[in-house]
């Protein structure tokens, strides 16, 4: 027995106890019924028309919180990657200090920045603008979803932009390329890794978000993630939970097979 | 076959991991011998009381809270931890009467069980039947909070929920019961109709609602209402009335169709270990001295008689937390309808959520 390997042994009581057992539990409570026999019915109740619409209204959500967050995050990370010196890692580090908090906190910060009488629709009647009715609306998910999220879509599109070389940039450039067509052969290709990375940071997370959706949502929008939750913690129904779990990760596998499949040519170095 | 014993071995491995963790609990428990574990709502005692129960008899109080009844009740059925005593609402208590859940009170041996007043056990027989299994704690009823300086008109109807001058000015309760319990009432229907017809009516009405509802909240509507987010909100009284407190421009009623009175109660599970210290505790709950402390705290209505008497009238004239004998007479207590309307009612409810 290795000495060394020993020091695995915390992650590997982390990773039985923590991910493979809950996911072999959700495997069985999925497959089977409430009576104890195997069953696919809980996978098959996505068919359910107040499923497959949360689960549709889940897609619709997470899609556009990652677009948003990827034109926010990619010319921020394309500026911040060109410029030098201390006034970059301040701005990196207005990025990353809200992460410092936790997330729930800044929701209901949100909430009372997005309400009737909140903060923004006070800033808007001072300039004499109408007051905007945004909590508990779709909209107020998609700004809550973009403002968690975005630190994700920042730092690996950041990071695979500050690592490519400036020789190739210099190189093309004394080959007479212009800036546009730099950006398109060389930027754009070698920054691909960050964007997935990225793209995948955000859309898994939010796919299945059912907080947000509660508190910024009123409620009244029921998620993929709301409808599991209220079977585990109101209907009691650990089962159909279970199964549409199984469901929603098969979504999220798929996901993440497109886009690695799409990477096979670059790297396909991911940065998460 | 070799894939299912290794499934089977990792699921044991789970089950001594899982019940490790309860089991270590348990021996803690065992190891000091004097304790007590109470589960209760969030923010429902004052916790000095817990302190002076400690001191004055050498139980040592695991106190642990919950939001909701079915958040109390998926946590009790997990078993993780043994509940020695579960404070709930009537109906939750009346469906673990039913399951075989709930273990007798010994009222005998109570010395100030006399202090409770005969009106409300007799409400309470709503849901158990001979007042043997539930000591109620406190009650209260589900009516409008509403913002004067919103609302012009006088509020004494339900229907008002559905008035279209108040679109997104509405906070509707974000749970089953309370949500379906409005239209049925205003609807002159019971708020315990078994009747499909009659709850697909209620849902239909919610569903027309829900596009002039700004949000479903359960305790979050308090400080909406507070912060004048809303006109209007289906609330608990209790809450009402710490609302009212912050904003002197809200005020609270219960509509003349009627409402839900409710009674939370402290009950022993069967999941027990410490029954005499459980009923210690409830004794204790009733005597009046504590029971002030944790009414000046709650601030719900007491089904304590003796400090009942002993307020001042000021607060016996507050119609939030004592509403009028007339009003009361149309009120029901939630019963629990059987898991198959249950589970009717859990899809209804789905079925209003993603409309």
């Amino acid at each position: 027995m290795n000495k060394r390997k020993l020091l695995a042994g915390p992650y590997l009581i982390w990773a039985i106890g923590f991910i493979i057992l809950p996911l072999l539990m959700i495997i069985y409570y999925g497959l089977t019924s409430p009576d104890g026999g195997f069953t696919l019915e809980n996978l098959s109740a996505i068919g359910d028309s107040i499923h497959y619409k949360a689960l549709g209204q889940s897609l619709l959500i997470a899609f556009g919180s990652t677009c948003i967050s990827l034109l926010i995050a990619y010319p921020l990370a394309y500026i911040l990657s060109k410029n030098q010196g201390s006034k970059k890692d301040i701005i990196i580090m207005l990025f990353i200090l809200p992460m410092w908090i936790n997330f729930l906190l800044r929701v209901l910060a949100l909430q009372m920045i997005l309400a009737n009488t909140g903060i923004l629709n006070g800033i808007l009647n001072f300039f004499g603008l109408p007051s905007q009715h945004l909590l508990y609306t779709r909209t107020a998910i998609l700004i809550g979803m973009t403002y968690d999220y975005l630190p994700f879509m920042i730092l690996p599109i950041y990071n695979a932009m500050c690592k490519i070389d400036r020789d190739l940039i210099h190189a093309a450039a004394d080959l007479g390329a212009g800036s546009k067509l730099i950006f398109r052969k060389i930027i754009l290709p070698l920054s691909m890794p960050g964007v997935i990375s990225g793209i995948i940071m955000v859309f898994v997370p939010s796919i299945s978000e059912f907080a947000i959706a509660d508190i910024l949502g009123g409620s009244k929008i029921l998620l993929i993630g709301n409808v599991i939750e209220q079977e585990f913690s109101l209907t009691n129904n650990w089962h159909l939970g279970s199964g549409l779990s199984i469901v929603l990760m098969v979504f999220i596998f798929i996901s993440m097979a497109v886009m690695n499949k799409n990477d096979a040519e670059g790297e396909g170095q991911m940065i998460w | 076959m070799k894939k299912v014993k290794v499934y089977m071995c990792l699921m044991a491995a789970g089950v001594v991991i899982l019940g490790g963790c309860g089991s270590s609990d348990n021996e803690n428990a065992a190891d000091s011998g004097n304790t007590l574990v109470v589960f209760n709502y969030g923010d429902y005692i004052d916790f000095t009381t817990i302190e002076m129960f400690e001191k004055e008899t050498g139980i040592h109080v695991e106190y642990e809270q919950y939001v909701t009844p079915e958040d109390m009740y998926t946590k009790y059925q997990s078993g993780n931890i043994p509940y020695d005593l579960i404070c709930t609402s009537d109906y939750m208590v009346e469906k673990m009467i039913r399951n075989g859940e709930a273990k007798k009170i010994d009222k005998t041996s109570m010395e100030y069980y006399e202090n409770l007043d005969p009106t409300y056990l007799e409400f309470c027989r709503a849901f158990d039947a001979e007042n043997e299994y539930a000591v109620p704690y406190f009650w209260g009823t589900v009516g409008i909070l509403y913002n004067t300086e919103m609302v012009e008109e006088e509020v004494d109807s339900w229907d008002i929920l559905w008035d279209e001058k108040y679109e997104n000015q509405i906070i509707m309760e974000n749970s089953m019961r309370d949500a379906f319990e409005v239209p049925l009432k205003w609807k002159g229907k019971s708020l315990n109709t078994t009747d499909e017809e009659e709850l697909r009516e209620a849902q239909a009405l919610l569903m027309e609602q829900k596009k002039m509802v700004m949000a479903y909240m359960v305790d979050e509507s308090r400080d909406a209402m507070i912060a004048g987010d809303a006109a209007l909100a289906v609330i608990y009284s209790g809450d009402a009335t710490a609302a009212m407190e912050a904003n002197e421009n809200l005020d609270y009623v219960v509509p003349e169709e009627g409402s839900n009175i409710w009674f939370d109660c402290w009950m022993i599970p069967d999941s027990c270990k410490h029954p005499e210290n459980a009923q210690k505790f409830i004794d204790f709950m009733n005597r009046e001295d504590i029971a002030r402390i944790n009414f000046d705290y709650v601030y719900y209505g007491t089904p304590n008689k003796v400090l009942y008497e002993s307020l001042d009238e000021e607060t016996k004239e507050d119609y939030t937390i004592f509403p009028a004998e007339r009003t009361l007479e149309k009120c029901e207590v939630y019963k629990y309808l059987g898991s198959e309307i249950e589970s009717f009612y859990n899809q209804l409810w789905k079925e209003l959520k993603a409309y």
